[in-house]
C-alpha cells in the first residue's frame, strides 16, 4: 500500500485503540488534520488553547489508565503544550502528544513557527522523537505508546516534520501496536526480608502513593493493612487507593495532613513505602522523617529507590507484582496495641474541630459537594487552598476518581482535565473543583464544554485572592500581601452564561443546599459560584521547609 | 595530580542528533557534576561511546540509574580501571596525533 506519513500516523494511532484526540491544528500540522478528517474511528476535541488539549489528553489517561494522544502544531502551538507534558511527567501520566514541525528543508532557519520542539521537550519527558522519514513512523508510533505505558508511564513527544507527514511511502504490513511491558521480575529474598521486618515491626506504616495507584493494587493495599494490622496513609497522588472511612486509613499526610496523621507516621518503627518518591510536600524536612523507622520501598522505577531515603529493603517491582506475594508472606496480626494508640491520637486531635462554627467553610461545602454528587463521580481540581481542602475533606472511594496535578501544581490544570474525565468516562459525572485564581487560566475551556454538553460541574470557590499566596504572606512574609489579591473580580456567573453553560450564585450554606440538588439532577455543565472568606487558611499546615511534627493549626 | 575523587562513567548510546542533549541535559538539570566528555561512533557507526568524567561520590548511584532509563542509552557502565588522567591530556593526545 501508498500512504503518506499523516495517514499513517492516523491509521497507526486507530490501531493503538486511540478513539479520541485533544488537539488545535495549523500551519505545520495541516496535513495530519487532513488525515484525521477522513478518519471514522477517531473523533477530534477541538481546544481552545494547546495546554488544554494536554490537559485533556491527561484527564482521559488518568481517570481511565489507557495513554492518551493530543495534537499541536510546530512554534506556539508546541511551547503551549509544554505546561502539560512537565506536568505528565512529574504525576508519571502517560500521554503522547504529536506535533507539528517545519519541515526539514527548514529547520535550523529560524523559519516561521519554528522552535526546537525536540530540544525543549528532552527535560520534560520520559522520551521525545524527531521523525526524519515516514518510513519511521512505522516504529516510533508503536514504540512511543510502548514507552508511555511500561514500567514508570509518562508522557512522549513525537514532532512530526510538515515534510514527513506529506511523503508517501510503498510499504506492505502494518507493525503491531505498542503495548504495555508488563515488569514480572523482582528480589525474591529482598522481599522475603520485607516480610520479615513487618511481622517483626511493633509500628508500621503503610505510606502509599501514585505508583500503587498506577499498578491498581488497591485491593492489596487494603489486604495488607487489614491482615497485619497496619495503619496506611496516602499521599495526594494516592488518595482513593483506600476508601476514606476505613478504620486502618490515616489520611493524607504532609504539609496538609491532620496532625494525628503525622503523628503517628512520625512515631512508626517500620515504614512501607509502596509507589511513593519522597516528595517534600510529603515527608517535610527529610531529615527529621520518621527518624526512628526503617524502611521499605517498592517502586517500579529503580532511581526512586535511595533517591531521597536510603531504605533499609529496596526493591524494584511492579506493585501488581510484588505486592500479592507480600500479603501472603506476611503473618496475620492485629496490632491492638498500635491501633489503639492511632485511636488516642485521632480523638487528641480531631479533624473537624477547626471548621465547626462555620457552615461557608470550605470543609463544609465541599462535604455537602460530596453527599449530593454521584457515589462514582470522578472528581478534579485545580490547584491552590481549594485542591488541599478537596484532599483534606472530599471522602474520595476508589482509585482514579481523584485527579489533581501533584508534582507540577499548575493552576489551570481542573477544567480540562474535568474534559477529559468526562470523555472517558461518558456516563460519570464530573465535579471540577476551581478557585477564582485557577479558573481563569484555562477559563477558554468554558467553550469547548458547552460545545460538547459534557456532564461536568464547576465548584468555584471565589475568595478574591491567590488563597495559598495570601496564606504563606500571612504566616511566612509577615502580612506583607503583595500581588496576591485581585483587585478585579470578575462576575463568574456572568462570564459561565455567555459561554451557554448554567450558572449559579451561592451565598449561604442553605442557598447551597438546595442549588446542588437542581444541578447535580440534570445531566450537562453547570457552574456554582460560592463566595467564600479570603481569610479562611488551609490549616494544619508544616511550614515550608519544617519537619511534620511543626505544624500550624489542628 | 590526585584523580581518586573521579571516575568514569562508559555509556553505549545510539548514535543519532539529540542523544548528546539527552545526557548532558540530564547533568545540567539534576545538578550532577560532569568534568568532561568524550565520545566517538564505534562498530558500522549506529552506535557511540561516550566517556564520562564524574565525581565519584554519594550521587553516582543516582547518576547511573537516571541515564539507565534514558532511551538512548544501551549500556552504562563505571569503569574504577580505567585511568582517568586521559581527559586532562587530551590537548596532548589530540596535538600529537595531528
Amino acid at each position: 500500500m501508498k500512504l503518506s506519513g499523516a495517514e499513517i500516523i492516523i491509521n497507526l494511532l486507530e490501531r493503538q485503540g486511540i478513539d479520541t484526540i485533544a488537539g488545535i491544528p495549523g500551519g505545520s500540522n495541516l496535513p495530519l488534520y487532513n488525515a484525521l478528517f477522513k478518519s471514522k474511528i477517531i473523533r477530534h476535541i477541538l481546544v481552545r488553547q494547546e495546554q488544554a488539549g494536554g490537559f485533556l489528553a491527561q484527564g482521559m489517561a488518568r481517570s481511565t489508565g489507557k495513554t492518551a494522544v493530543c495534537f499541536a502544531t510546530s512554534g506556539p502551538g508546541a511551547v503551549n503544550l509544554i505546561t502539560a507534558i512537565a506536568d505528565a511527567r512529574l504525576d508519571s501520566v502517560p500521554i503522547v502528544a504529536i506535533t507539528g514541525q517545519v519541515a526539514h528543508s527548514l529547520i535550523g532557519t529560524d523559519a516561521f513557527q519554528e522552535v526546537d520542539t525536540y530540544g525543549m521537550t528532552v527535560p520534560i519527558t520520559k522520551c521525545n522523537f524527531l521523525v526524519r522519514s515516514a518510513a519511521e513512523l512505522l516504529t516510533v508510533i508503536p514504540e512511543a505508546f510502548r514507552i508511555a505505558a511500561s514500567g514508570r508511564p509518562g508522557p512522549v513527544l513525537i514532532d512530526v516534520p510538515k515534510d514527513v507527514q506529506l511523503q508517501q511511502i510503498e510499504f506492505n504490513t502494518w507493525p503491531q501496536p505498542g503495548k504495555k511491558e508488563g515488569l514480572a521480575y523482582f528480589d525474591n529474598d529482598a522481599l522475603l526480608r520485607a516480610a520479615a521486618m513487618i511481622n517483626e515491626a511493633k509500628r508500621p506504616v503503610i505510606y502509599a502513593g501514585g505508583g500503587a495507584m498506577y499498578s491498581g493494587i488497591s485491593k492489596e493495599v487494603i489486604k495488607l493493612a487489614e491482615k497485619n494490622g497496619i495503619p496506611a496513609t496516602l499521599t495526594l497522588m494516592g488518595l482513593g487507593l483506600m476508601p476514606h472511612d476505613h478504620p486502618l486509613y490515616l489520611g493524607m499526610l504532609g504539609m496538609h495532613g491532620a496532625r494525628y496523621t503525622n503523628n503517628i507516621v512520625h512515631e512508626s518503627d517500620l515504614l512501607i513505602a509502596l509507589g511513593v518518591r519522597f516528595d517534600d510536600r510529603a515527608t517535610g524536612k527529610l531529615a527529621e522523617f520518621c527518624p526512628s523507622a526503617k524502611v521499605i520501598h517498592i517502586d517500579i522505577d529503580k532511581s526512586e529507590i535511595g533517591k531521597l531515603r536510603r531504605p533499609e529493603v529496596g526493591i524494584t517491582g511492579d506493585l501488581a507484582a510484588v505486592l500479592p506475594v507480600l500479603v501472603d508472606l506476611v503473618g496475620a496480626d492485629k496490632r491492638e496495641e498500635w491501633v489503639k494508640r492511632v485511636e488516642t491520637e485521632k480523638q487528641k486531635y480531631p479533624w473537624s474541630s477547626q471548621n465547626a462554627d462555620d457552615g461557608m467553610h470550605p470543609l463544609e461545602i465541599i462535604k455537602e459537594i460530596a453527599a449530593a454528587s454521584n457515589d462514582d463521580a470522578i472528581v478534579t481540581t485545580d490547584v491552590g487552598q481549594h485542591q488541599m481542602w478537596v484532599a483534606q475533606g472530599y471522602p474520595v472511594k476508589s482509585p482514579r476518581t481523584l485527579l489533581s496535578s501533584g508534582g507540577l501544581g499548575t493552576m489551570g490544570f481542573g477544567l480540562p482535565a474535568a474534559l477529559g474525565a468526562a470523555l472517558a468516562n461518558p456516563k460519570k459525572q464530573v465535579i471540577c473543583f476551581t478557585g477564582d485564581g485557577s479558573i481563569l487560566m484555562n477559563i477558554q475551556e468554558l467553550a469547548t464544554l458547552d460545545e460538547h454538553k459534557l456532564n461536568v460541574k464547576i465548584i468555584l470557590f471565589n475568595n478574591g485572592y491567590l488563597g495559598l499566596v495570601r496564606q504563606q504572606q500571612e504566616l511566612f512574609f509577615e502580612k506583607n500581601y503583595i500581588a496576591s489579591h485581585f483587585k478585579s473580580n470578575p462576575n463568574f456567573t456572568a462570564i459561565a452564561e455567555g459561554f451557554g453553560i448554567e450558572a449559579y450564585q451561592v451565598d449561604s450554606i442553605g442557598d447551597l443546599k438546595t442549588t446542588l440538588p437542581l444541578v447535580m439532577a440534570k445531566d450537562g455543565p453547570a457552574l456554582i459560584n460560592i463566595y467564600v472568606d479570603h481569610t479562611h487558611n488551609v490549616l494544619p499546615m508544616v511550614p515550608p521547609g519544617a519537619a511534620n511534627l511543626q505544624m500550624i493549626g489542628g | 595530580m590526585s584523580t581518586t575523587a573521579r571516575t568514569v562513567v562508559e555509556l553505549i548510546v545510539n548514535n543519532h542528533p539529540g542523544v548528546m542533549s539527552h545526557v548532558t541535559g540530564l547533568f545540567s538539570r539534576r545538578a550532577f557534576n560532569l568534568e568532561g566528555i568524550l565520545c566517538g561512533e564505534i562498530g558500522n557507526g549506529t552506535q557511540s561511546k561516550v566517556y564520562l568524567l564524574v565525581n565519584n561520590d554519594d550521587r553516582l548511584e543516582q547518576i547511573v540509574c537516571q541515564l539507565e532509563k534514558l532511551y538512548d542509552v544501551k549500556e552504562v557502565s563505571v569503569r574504577d580501571d580505567y585511568d582517568n588522567t586521559i581527559f586532562t591530556r587530551l590537548h596532548d593526545l589530540v596535538t600529537n596525533a595531528q
